[in-house]
């Protein structure tokens, strides 16, 4: 859509982003889709449906294993999504690179096959408060299991991470750190590098959730330095069912498999088994290449039109979002740090969120409320959920201005 | 004799036909939401809590001679408002009738969405809280 010079803030075009998205053409309850729910999961541009579709009807074999054309040619496909992975978060190896079915299916591996190695009783687990079940449950199971201790860091009020906190609960028992990057309930962006650094002072692992860091690109592993990096494809523009574990060379060297079967063995004789190598060894069973592929395209996506921009639009449609809903009477936003990505979470007085996300619903509008996963968030600030629209970088201003029409109609219906 | 399920149910169906619009279907349901003092304090109780993602609900049943009467609240007012459509066909029934109710008028009025388990807003939990209600009262009987 152009830009309008009547509004107080533009962002830079995106007519030919938002084509690419079939979906957004569509009508929902007799009004045109207004798609805000891209935190839960982002819509699918044709090139990545094309993608998988291709791959499907021209090069689909088994890989690894096979002697015949279709077999390589499938092979070269997979291996090369996992290359251009790599590249998306700039890893140093393509092997420390493993496909998995997303970030809690990443996480769920850590959990385990990081436990087993190093794990010990009376070891200490930290987390913060803004963190996803997927990032609480699979640790508390962990510490069950091994007797470890898991440790929470606070959140400020304005949603940011208290880094005080979290230094003084660090110590030589801190086994591991995993912090999400961008919280998904506040949209708070965290300091990852700066966690990754005070954690590395007391010798400890970090694993980075970066589930809702992927969507808005540009992540520099090198630069966080940090042992472990999850995230899934669903977020970006990818496909459902696909996702990456970044884990650094020797620290994957030194975990055990975490499940077995075929792809990720080496040799196997009913006394003995000896695993393949990095990363096979932690992608046990035919993996989905249909996904992965489908995921490399929708980094080719975002890359080819522009991370920078991608941002830029992100960043508009934040600072268009926060202005405009604050002219609602009684809407309060639940997440204010300074550095935050395009979520906007809030609540409006005399209302209950669901009742604000059924009626707009009613105008087309898609937005997430509830308690968004994170219940001991919600709990700290005393909030039976909140109402939270997320940004893509196919929405537009005038989106906005129906979502904040939106919200006004309903609160006025419902006080 | 108090109607019977079949025909409050038909009463509200044709309370309905009022509200064409979605509109005025979900401002109606707000009313009822409103309006109605719906369970006594001292039974929203974390027992009588049922939890959904979305919203909370809290049921109460009494035994009343051979009928029950239920009481419930939620802390979203749409939804309040459908519950309290359920207990206006539920209230003072017999618990057999109450166990084999189906219950279509929520369908029928077009808010099927709402008894959608995917909404998770307590209410799919709450009709099955009810029935069971009904049932072990039932069984005592």
């Amino acid at each position: 859509m152009p830009e309008t010079a009547t509004k107080s803030i533009s962002i830079p075009d995106n007519t030919s982003f938002i084509e690419d998205f079939p979906i957004l053409k569509r009508e929902v309850n007799g009004h045109k889709l207004v798609y805000l729910d891209n935190a839960a999961s982002a819509q699918k541009p044709k090139q990545v449906v094309q993608a998988i579709e291709d791959y499907y009807f021209n090069e689909h074999s088994n890989v690894h294993r096979g002697i015949h054309y279709l077999s390589q040619l499938a092979t070269d496909r997979y291996e090369g999504a996992r290359e251009r992975m790599r590249r998306f978060i700039n890893a140093s190896f393509t092997k420390e690179i493993i496909f998995t079915k997303g970030c809690t299916d990443g996480i769920n591996l850590v959990a385990s096959a990081f436990s087993k190695a190093h794990l010990n009783e009376g070891d200490e687990v930290l987390i913060t408060e803004m963190e996803h079940h997927s990032n609480i449950v699979p640790w508390q199971m962990a510490c069950a299991d091994k007797g470890a201790k898991l440790v929470v860091a606070k959140v400020n009020e304005d949603g940011s991470m208290d880094m005080d906190d979290f230094k003084s609960k660090l110590s030589d028992r801190t086994k591991l750190v995993s912090v999400v990057h961008i919280s998904n309930a506040l949209g708070t962006i965290n300091p990852a590098k700066e966690i990754v650094a005070e954690a590395k002072k007391f010798g400890a692992y970090t694993l980075i959730d970066g589930a809702q860091a992927a969507p808005h690109g540009g992540i520099d592993i090198r630069d966080i330095d940090c042992d472990f990096y999850v995230f899934s494809g669903h977020k970006m523009y990818g496909p459902t069912g696909s996702g990456i574990l970044y884990g650094k060379e020797s620290v994957l060297e030194n975990m055990p498999p975490y499940q077995g079967g075929g792809e990720m063995i080496k040799t196997v004789t009913f006394e003995k088994t000896t695993y393949n190598e990095l990363p096979f060894k932690f992608e046990a069973g035919t993996p989905n290449m249909a996904a992965a592929i489908g995921l490399a395209a929708a980094a080719d996506f975002m890359e080819d039109f522009g991370i920078d921009k991608i941002s830029e639009i992100e960043n508009g449609l934040l600072a268009y979002a926060t202005e405009r809903l604050l002219e609602v009477d009684g809407l309060k936003i639940i997440g204010t740090a300074e550095h935050k990505a395009s979520v906007v979470s809030f609540v409006v007085e005399g209302t209950h969120p669901s009742d604000i996300g059924s009626i707009i619903d009613k105008l087309g509008i898609a937005i997430r409320t509830g308690h968004h996963c994170t219940q001991p968030l919600m709990d700290k600030f005393g909030l039976p959920g909140t109402c939270r629209a997320s940004f893509a970088a196919y929405n537009t201003l005038e989106e906005i201005d129906l979502l904040t029409e939106g919200v006004k109609r309903a609160a006025k219906m419902l006080r | 004799m108090a109607e019977s399920i079949q025909e409050r149910e038909e009463e509200i169906i044709e309370e309905f036909e009022f509200f064409p619009e979605w509109m005025e279907k979900y401002e109606h349901l707000i009313e009822l939401g409103k309006s109605l003092p719906l369970i006594d304090e001292q039974y929203k109780t974390d027992d009588n809590l049922i939890k959904g993602c979305q919203s909370r609900v809290w049921l109460h049943a009494d035994r009343e001679d051979d009928t029950i009467k239920y009481s419930a609240d939620s802390d979203a007012i749409i939804t309040k408002g459908i519950i309290a459509l359920m207990i206006r066909v539920l209230n003072d029934q017999k618990p057999e009738d109450i166990v084999n109710a189906e219950l279509d008028f929520i369908n029928q009025i077009g808010l099927k969405e709402h008894l959608s388990p995917t909404r998770s807003n307590g209410l799919v939990s709450m009709v099955k809280q009810m029935k069971f209600y009904a049932l072990a009262h039932q069984a005592k009987q």
